[in-house]
């Protein structure tokens, strides 16, 4: 590579990055500064922590951080236990039916929970979850991306271990548990690290379910907040939206190698 | 046929069924019940407290077709997905080669690319209101430098749902990118070499050599991005709420609309099973020619 054309490439690269970044940098200059100062872009004007102040007393905020904490956290849980079962009967079980089960299963990868909130909406209402967290993350629970997932981690377990703990004497719930789960350690990660940022995100759905502050996640809270009935300047919009986008962000710019290789191990399936 | 009266073999299908029945109860109660009761739900007519819903067949989608806006919705829908399927992969692929190449500032580089993934995509949209405001915000400030009037980019029909598909862009390119990235490593690195020693030129090397290669990952990603044009629709509820006039409503908008602003559920069903009807079909293909090597090795 000359010297020149390796220029160009960095050089390309690098504004690139930086016109992808502006919107983050621009809101949080907008967070720091007085609404006429933000957007006069005056770069000698004092810094200032108001619309923090006038953002964290609009809304319960600690409750949206509580209520989106416990949602990813059910979501994760249900997802583990279900797509662990579940993928190790496809991976390492040989029976009737099994595959087209798979194929149903696989099918779900295109029916997605988004398209069909109308009739989800009235599932959860019938089984009485309206307006609870248990209601915005039951429909991913069984997620058949999980599933996948967990089925080629185990498919890759040497068959050997199993035999081995069968001699051993373990039942088969026994060699799941201790040999396939531990083997399965980094798939497990990275599919946490994308069930999280996938359900911190996510709004459509709980944007439908829930009604009250008590159980709305921080997404729903921040469009709310942001609506313009509400009234609030771009400034307090982009503390607000500081301080919401703030815990995973941080959690990414340290976590940055785990979050890509969880997005590439995730990715290619 | 011995093979499956042995105990083994038995028990083998019991655990089996029994490992896979929360799941599939999950799924039934989720996915695949929901979908059989959307298209029995969108046969039926809207319930009022006078005239309960009765049967009327195809009457919804006959309803559908003659809606003006159903047909404004689609073609933004077709519009965004044309727009945005290339343009946010051709730039992943750019950002992959670039994030791949030796260059300076290489990690700052790929977080800045990748950053946008981690967001939320409402507070996404916060952030884009920044630059699209009239009069306060970043493009105009840009416009005014240059003597430009300003511009009210969410709020005019013309450039609603262009402003709508940048933010889509800027989100989805990163995301894309790791793909790219992941497949970029796996080239073996002496088809460079053998093509350094032939005198190919850095861009006949792309061309004939890296593109094809990320061919299987392109289509992969295509298809990930079909899905996501109909999925990626949050940011309108801050940006545009599908105005003006409909010049920026997307079909999940739309649903959701139907069912959850006007309380039209048949109608939304209706537009419910068109949407996975398509979504059928992007997966049929998928299944018998893109890639059933990689999905069911």
């Amino acid at each position: 590579m000359s010297k020149l054309s390796h220029a160009l490439d960095s050089l390309g690269a690098i504004v690139l990055a930086i016109v992808w970044v502006s919107p983050l940098l621009f809101a949080f200059w907008a967070a720091f500064h007085t609404t006429s100062d933000a957007v006069n872009f005056d770069l000698l004007s004092a810094w200032t922590l108001d619309n923090f102040r006038t953002a964290w007393a609009g809304a319960p905020w600690l409750r949206y951080f509580l209520n989106t904490f416990l949602l990813v956290t059910i979501v994760l849980i249900g997802q583990f236990f279900f797509t662990t079962l579940a993928g190790f009967a496809f991976a390492k079980l040989q029976f009737p039916g099994k595959d087209l089960v798979f194929i149903l299963v696989l099918m779900q990868l295109f029916i997605l929970p988004e398209v069909l909130i109308v009739e989800n909406y009235a599932m959860v209402s019938r089984l009485g979850l309206f307006d609870t967290l248990f209601g915005v993350g039951m429909p991913y629970m069984a997620s058949a991306f999980g599933i996948f997932l967990m089925r080629q981690s185990f498919k890759s377990v040497p068959i050997e271990l199993h035999e081995a703990a069968r001699i051993e004497g373990c039942t088969l719930l026994g060699i799941l548990w201790r040999v396939y789960v531990p083997l399965a350690k980094p798939t497990y990660l990275a599919y946490a690290l994308v069930s999280v940022s996938t359900h911190w995100n996510n709004f459509l759905w709980p944007l439908i379910v829930t009604n009250s502050p008590d159980t709305r996640p921080l997404t729903v809270g921040l469009s709310i907040f942001g609506a313009p009935e509400n009234g609030v300047d771009i400034s307090v919009i982009s503390a607000a939206t500081m301080m919401s986008v703030a815990p995973l962000l941080i959690a990414f710019l340290v976590f940055q190698r785990q979050f890509v290789q969880a997005f590439l191990r995730a990715g290619i399936k | 046929m011995q093979k499956n009266t042995t105990p083994e073999h038995r028990s083998n299908a019991i655990y089996g069924w029994l490992l896979l029945a929360p799941a599939a109860v999950m799924l039934s109660v989720f996915a695949f019940y929901p979908s059989i009761a959307t298209l029995w739900s969108s046969l039926f007519s809207r319930g009022t407290r006078r005239r309960p819903s009765e049967f009327i067949g195809l009457e919804n989608y006959a309803d559908l077709f003659a809606d003006p806006t159903f047909w404004v919705v689609v073609q933004n829908n077709l519009f965004y997905a044309a727009v945005t399927i290339p343009v946010s992969i051709g730039i992943a692929l750019a950002m992959a080669l670039w994030a791949n190449a030796n260059i300076s500032a290489r990690s700052f580089v790929r977080t800045a690319y990748f950053t946008p993934t981690v967001l939320p995509m409402i507070a996404a949209a916060n952030l884009w209101l920044f630059f699209y405001t009239p009069g306060l915000g970043v493009l105009d400030k840009i416009g005014s430098l240059f003597g430009l009037p300003s511009v009210n980019w969410l709020g005019q029909p013309d450039t609603a749902l262009w402003a709508v598909v940048i933010v889509t862009i800027w989100k989805e390119a990163g995301f894309f990118m790791i793909f790219y990235l992941a497949a970029l490593q796996t080239i073996p690195a002496d088809l460079k070499e053998a093509a350094d020693i032939e005198g190919a030129s850095r861009w006949t090397y792309t061309r004939r050599i890296v593109l094809p290669l990320l061919m299987p990952t392109t289509l992969f990603i295509m298809v990930n991005a079909m899905i996501n044009s109909v999925k990626l629709i949050d940011h309108l509820f801050i940006l545009t709420k599908g105005g003006p006039s409909d010049a920026s409503k997307l079909i999940l908008y739309y649903i959701w609309e139907m069912a959850f602003a006007f309380f039209d559920a048949p109608h939304a069903a209706a537009l419910t099973i068109l949407v996975l009807t398509v979504l059928c079909i992007v997966a049929a293909v998928q299944f018998f020619y893109l890639d059933k090597r990689t999905h069911y090795q």
